[in-house]
């Protein structure tokens, strides 16, 4: 069976439809750019000042040209290059679709902790709480634990990087959807079962009639 | 005309120990390296830096850091710079974090005159603690005060010897904004030309927000 990320990977591409910009976190988020159609048409946003961001420049990087993880990268054709201040504009002002970013602790009230672990890993939020609260969609990937203690909780215990902001969470055993009423579980995969995500999950799921399937 | 291209020794005279310092750069990219060095070489200490992040290990503010230089960082992300981690978890540096967006937005309004900013971001969380929560239309916002600094620095991948810059790539981010917000503000020349030769449409920071230019290592 293929490692969680990739499965997590695979599953968020699916998330992507034509026409959307997008915004993906570094890491795990950047991963599903591997198993997107080709045929679709969408525009990657990096915060620290691009629209088109391309794929990762290995062989004739140009130093002036980095995504926000500090990786060289290149550049679609109609690509734009712009300031701090345009660049969380664009994102405040509700014109990224979806944010796909990972995740330390998600709640059923939608809230996010990423940024934080008080006195051991403060690496800053960074673009996270602006794009959290300016995108039109929110998708958290992550492992479903974090070796086993559940990762999906009743209630944050890190510092919030936003409140009630997450629309949908993906891992590897469950797509789950953040809803008024609390963890909505939309699909399994396919090596697993709903008794056993509930039992990995610190807050109970609403399962409805229909739950579907991925691999 | 005023004569703004001046020596790296000269440029550095204006920056003292104590300073606020602004600067330029995404985890380095866009960091006028030879102003860094040089505040490095003669240990102007004590600083309240502002800007993005603080680099990473060799490239750009992270070399302030590692030279003990920095009292205080008003940043977005340490992350890649994981000195700074260790110095704050020890109490030698105090770190402010602040939501890249509203970092930018606070730069921006203390240096266009604002009295700040209105935000959602960070609503609901710590960065919201001490804040005043203002209500527009049925919207919660943070107000979110202006920054301000003595000394700006920032790169240009072209700079006229009017001060005019144009950035490449995503050197831009936040040049153009701490560049309005100092009451001086050098900026490091990757190339100077005569006025003129940047095309007044492609001018990305106006030269009347610069005081100062230095070449890119130190050339003159």
């Amino acid at each position: 069976m293929d490692d969680a990320k990739t499965i997590i990977a695979r599953r968020a591409a699916k998330e992507l439809s034509d026409g959307d910009i997008v915004n993906l976190g570094i890491g795990l988020p950047t991963l599903l750019t591997a198993f997107l159609d080709p045929a679709l048409d969408i525009t990657f946003q990096s915060e620290n000042g691009i629209l088109g961001m391309g794929t990762e420049e290995k062989e004739n990087p140009n130093p002036d040209v980095i995504n926000a993880g500090g990786a060289y990268v290149n550049v679609i054709p109609g690509a734009n290059f712009f300031d701090s201040a345009t660049s969380f504009g664009i994102i405040r002002g509700g014109h990224v679709d979806i944010t796909v970013l990972g995740a330390l602790q998600v709640d059923q009230e939608g809230s996010l902790a990423s940024h934080i672990v008080p006195g051991k890993l403060v690496p800053g939020m960074g673009g996270a709480m602006d794009l959290v609260v300016g995108a039109k969609k929110v998708i958290v990937v992550t492992t479903h634990t974090a070796k086993g203690a559940p990762k999906l909780l009743k209630k944050c215990s890190l510092p919030l990087t936003a409140y009630s902001k997450v629309n949908r969470i993906i891992t590897e055993l469950a797509v789950i959807d953040c809803t008024k009423d609390g963890f909505v579980l939309r699909e399994r995969h396919s090596s697993t079962t709903i008794e056993q995500i509930q039992s990995l999950t610190d807050a109970t799921l609403i399962i409805p009639e229909t739950v579907g399937i991925f691999d | 005309m005023k004569n703004k291209l001046i020596s790296i020794d000269k440029a550095l005279d204006l920056i003292k120990d104590g300073d606020t310092v602004m600067y330029g750069g995404f985890i380095g990219v866009g960091t006028p390296e030879t102003i860094v060095d040089g505040i490095v070489e003669r240990k102007i200490g004590n600083l309240t830096i502002i800007g993005n992040d603080t680099g990473k290990p060799g490239k750009g503010v992270s070399k302030l850091v590692a030279a003990r230089l920095v009292k205080k960082a008003i940043v977005s992300h340490i992350g890649t710079n994981p000195e700074t981690g260790v110095l704050m978890g020890s109490g030698e540096l105090e770190v402010e974090l602040v939501p890249q967006g509203t970092l930018a937005e606070r730069i921006r309004a203390g240096g266009y005159g604002l009295g700040g900013i209105l935000t959602p971001t960070g609503l609901n969380t710590d960065v919201a603690v001490g804040k005043e929560v203002i209500t527009v239309d049925g919207k919660e916002y943070l107000l979110e005060k202006p920054l301000r600094a003595n000394v700006a620095i920032i790169r240009g991948s072209i700079v006229d010897e009017t001060g005019n810059v144009y950035y490449n790539g995503t050197t831009r981010n936040f040049n153009p904004l701490v560049a309005a917000a100092a009451d001086i503000v050098i900026v490091e020349a990757e190339k100077l030309v005569k006025a003129g030769e940047i095309n007044p449409e492609h001018v990305m920071t106006p030269g009347i927000l610069v005081d100062y230019i230095v070449l890119e290592g130190g050339k003159n």
